[in-house]
């Protein structure tokens, strides 16, 4: 199924979040990641999310429909600068330590908590870094995992990257 | 007007909720009073605001939505915290299927009791948001005003719909002074009036060059008081016109390019007549699936042009060559007024083959019903008859099943608002408390109700209130002793499994029930009996009337196209179902 990522400009009311939760569930629509949070204006909150469907136009009509939304973008793969955080617990038996540090330096991953015989490592960045270190690190075992929503900020029109990948 | 100054008053919540009510021109609530409500009816007790005490919320909710239907006003509905709240469910729900402007306003316990599962507390708010087109939680004082202004706003503006203001007891009873009605500050709500002038030209465009044309009108047209354009845009194009359940009355029936009702108990030539266009120009409507059928075969051959205020109707269930999102009226005008342009230009496509085509269809499938004087009543016969003895202006309410399809199907509608039913959510029970609704909005009109006796006996209640405010309601019951549409369906596809749908003729008595609530009771046994019960009825203007027809058990509603088929295949009686 197609992943499309939104980001919906809202009033920074109560409940705010529930209206968009509710009216998901009611129109059948899936969230595949969340991330709320203030904005540069204390009266606005963003949220940005990651949908599945393979339509997004009744989605964003819904969205825009509940009395809170004041704007919704779409962000075309390559529009957006995005990040995500994950924090990610592999097994490493000490024998096996050095080498699962140097492979998560490759990815700039951050060792945030060592234990007896696993490691905790922070990586922060786009979505596809996350996904590329969980792939490596699959092989020596994946104790638990937790990730941010997926965060976006669109690129200034003007900006390189982004004709770049218009263009491309 | 309450100008602001610096000795402004000093009021309480309740008070200050009331004074933001009348300053909304609010002239009657429909409610029930409770625990955390009393402060709200204590300042309602010296308001000039006429408040309709009802026999259950649910019953004042829907009376809400009988008035506002009626008049076109915003209808008020006043209910507790817990279960009063609860029982307004199912109104909020109907009318917000159906786009009615309605304002409920509940208290809620305290605001530091809130979430401690205190004494009828509900979570009202969350409750209430998925059948709402907005909802508030009011928990200060300070917040009533603009909400009040704003819930009228959203509720009567846009696409209409239910507005639901939950108020703690705490903001009810605080005190502070009065300043007059607050400001509207939505910024993410700004509904669209006109239409895209481009898609205007567009769509007429489309319009001339269309040999076989219906124009599909919709409950938006009656919200959007468009009637008089939208007869005005058919005859300058002489489009045949197709209306759904909701547009009853959009356009006059005896007008000769009116179709009548298309769907799963529409007539044929309407149904068959979309399906046979080449272009739909849909205003107002919303592609029900009892329009469509199946999608997939619904008007196979024509383009859509769609026109709503709702912009996620548009391209939901269907996919519209030409939207234009805008207030009906405003964009029927806009249509108007370009056509009178081009039409003068001429490259209209002649049209007279689909003219001769749709009445031939008229002419061969007519909308009919036979009464034999020694058979049972037939139901289709007494809407028809009742019909004709009462004018244009008289308000026609139904419930649900099959006594609605018939009542919108024989009954002859000359006007809009003529017609107040529920049509989306179908809401049994709807009827008495939604004529009771619209004979308290409109006092000098006949306001009859069609009902069934399943309907009947899930409100009738509220014909206590009726009778105790002197809202003279007529209430017809066709009683055939059974949940008739459900009873229909279990003879067509259950092998006449008749599960759990038989009623009874005689408990309750209803003649001697309406006595009892303090309403005339008639009942006519035999088709002889028929006129003059009607009459009887009719004739009784000083309480309301309940007017009781024993009737065929085995009539069924006919044209039907089967849940979920091809609207290319309509029944025309129980003989064409394979």
């Amino acid at each position: 199924m197609n992943q499309h990522l939104i980001t919906v400009t809202v009033e920074n009311k109560p409940g705010v979040l529930a209206r968009i939760a509710s009216m998901f569930a009611r129109r059948d629509f899936n969230i595949h990641s969340l991330a709320v949070g203030p904005t540069e204006d204390p009266e606005r909150s963003r949220v940005t999310m990651v949908v599945d469907g393979p339509e997004m136009e009744q989605i964003v009509k819904q969205l825009y429909k509940l009395i809170h939304t004041i704007k919704v973008t779409e962000h075309l793969p390559g529009e957006a600068v995005e990040r995500e955080i994950m924090l990610v617990r592999v097994n490493a038996d000490p024998k096996r330590r050095s080498e699962i540090l140097d492979a998560a330096n490759i990815f700039d991953a951050t060792a945030v908590d060592v234990g007896a015989s696993t490691i905790a490592f922070e990586v922060v960045g786009e979505p596809s870094r996350l996904s590329d270190f969980l792939e490596f690190m699959k092989t020596y075992g994946i104790v638990s995992l937790v990730k941010s929503g997926r965060i976006a900020l669109a690129k200034d029109a003007k900006s390189q990257s982004r004709k770049h990948k218009q263009t491309a | 007007m309450y100008p602001e100054n610096t000795m402004a008053e000093q009021l309480n919540g309740a008070a200050i909720l009331i004074r933001s009510l009348e300053h909304e021109n609010v002239e009657m609530i429909f409610g029930v009073p409770g625990g955390a409500i009393l402060q709200a009816y204590d300042e309602l007790y010296s308001s000039p605001i006429r408040h309709i005490l009802a026999r259950h919320e649910q019953g004042g909710g829907h009376m809400a939505s009988g008035y506002a239907h009626a008049t076109g006003r915003v209808g008020v509905t006043f209910a507790t915290s817990g279960p009063g709240a609860t029982n307004l469910i199912t109104p909020l729900a109907d009318a917000y299927m159906d786009s009615i402007p309605v304002v409920a306003i509940t208290a809620q316990v305290r605001s530091t009791s809130i979430g401690l599962d205190a004494f009828q507390e509900t979570h009202t708010w969350g409750i209430s948001m998925p059948v709402t087109k907005h909802n508030y939680l009011i928990t200060d004082i300070d917040e009533i005003p603009s909400t009040i202004r704003e819930a009228f706003h959203v509720a009567s503006t846009g696409r209409p719909g239910p507005v639901l203001v939950d108020i703690t007891k705490d903001a009810l009873a605080d005190a502070m002074p009065w300043r007059g009605p607050a400001e509207i500050d939505l910024p993410g709500y700004k509904p669209s009036v006109k239409g895209h002038s481009r898609q205007v030209k567009v769509a007429i465009d489309a319009i001339l060059q269309s040999a076989r044309p219906v124009l599909y009108a919709g409950g938006g047209v009656i919200r959007a008081e468009a009637s008089d354009e939208l007869r005005q845009f058919a005859e300058q194009h002489e489009l045949p016109v197709v209306t759904t359940l909701m547009a009853r009355g959009a356009i006059p029936d005896s007008h000769p390019l009116t179709l009548g009702m298309s769907g799963m108990h529409g007539n044929y030539t309407a149904t068959t007549a979309i399906q046979q266009s080449d272009l739909l120009i849909t205003v107002g409507a919303r592609f029900d699936d009892r329009v469509t059928g199946d999608p997939k075969f619904f008007a196979p051959h024509a383009k859509v042009i769609h026109v709503d205020v709702d912009p996620a109707e548009i391209g939901k269930i269907r996919q519209v060559e030409i939207p234009i999102v805008g207030d009906a009226r405003a964009v029927l005008d806009q249509l108007i007024e370009e056509s009178a342009t081009r039409l003068q230009e001429g490259g209209a496509t002649d049209r007279s083959e689909w003219s001769a085509t749709v009445a031939g269809w008229q002419r061969d499938f007519p909308l009919a019903c036979t009464q034999d004087p020694e058979g049972l009543i037939q139901q289709q016969y007494v809407i028809d008859e009742i019909s004709k003895r009462t004018d244009d202006a008289t308000i026609a309410v139904a419930g649900v099943g099959q006594h609605q399809m018939w009542a919108s199907q024989f009954w002859n509608f000359e006007k809009p608002n003529t017609w107040i039913n529920s049509g989306g959510l179908g809401t049994m029970g709807y009827a008495v408390p939604a004529a009771v609704g619209a004979q308290a909005g409109m006092p000098d009109t006949t306001v009859i109700a069609i009902d069934g006796d399943g309907c009947f006996q899930m409100t009738f209640q509220e014909l206590i209130t009726a009778a105790e405010e002197n809202i003279p309601v007529k209430i017809v019951v066709l009683n055939n002793a059974n949940l008739g549409m459900v009873r229909q369906w279990q003879k067509l596809f259950y092998d006449d499994r008749y599960s759990a749908t038989e009623l009874s003729y005689t408990n309750p008595n209803i003649p001697m029930l309406a006595e009892a609530m303090g309403c005339a009771g008639f009942r006519a046994e035999t088709p002889a009996d028929v006129i003059p019960t009607i009459e009887k009825g009719l004739a009784v203007t000083d309480r309301p009337v309940v007017m009781e027809f024993v009737c065929d058990p085995d009539a069924m509603v006919f044209p039907m196209v089967v849940a979920g088929g091809s609207n290319d295949e309509v029944l025309m009686g129980p003989e064409d179902l394979k």
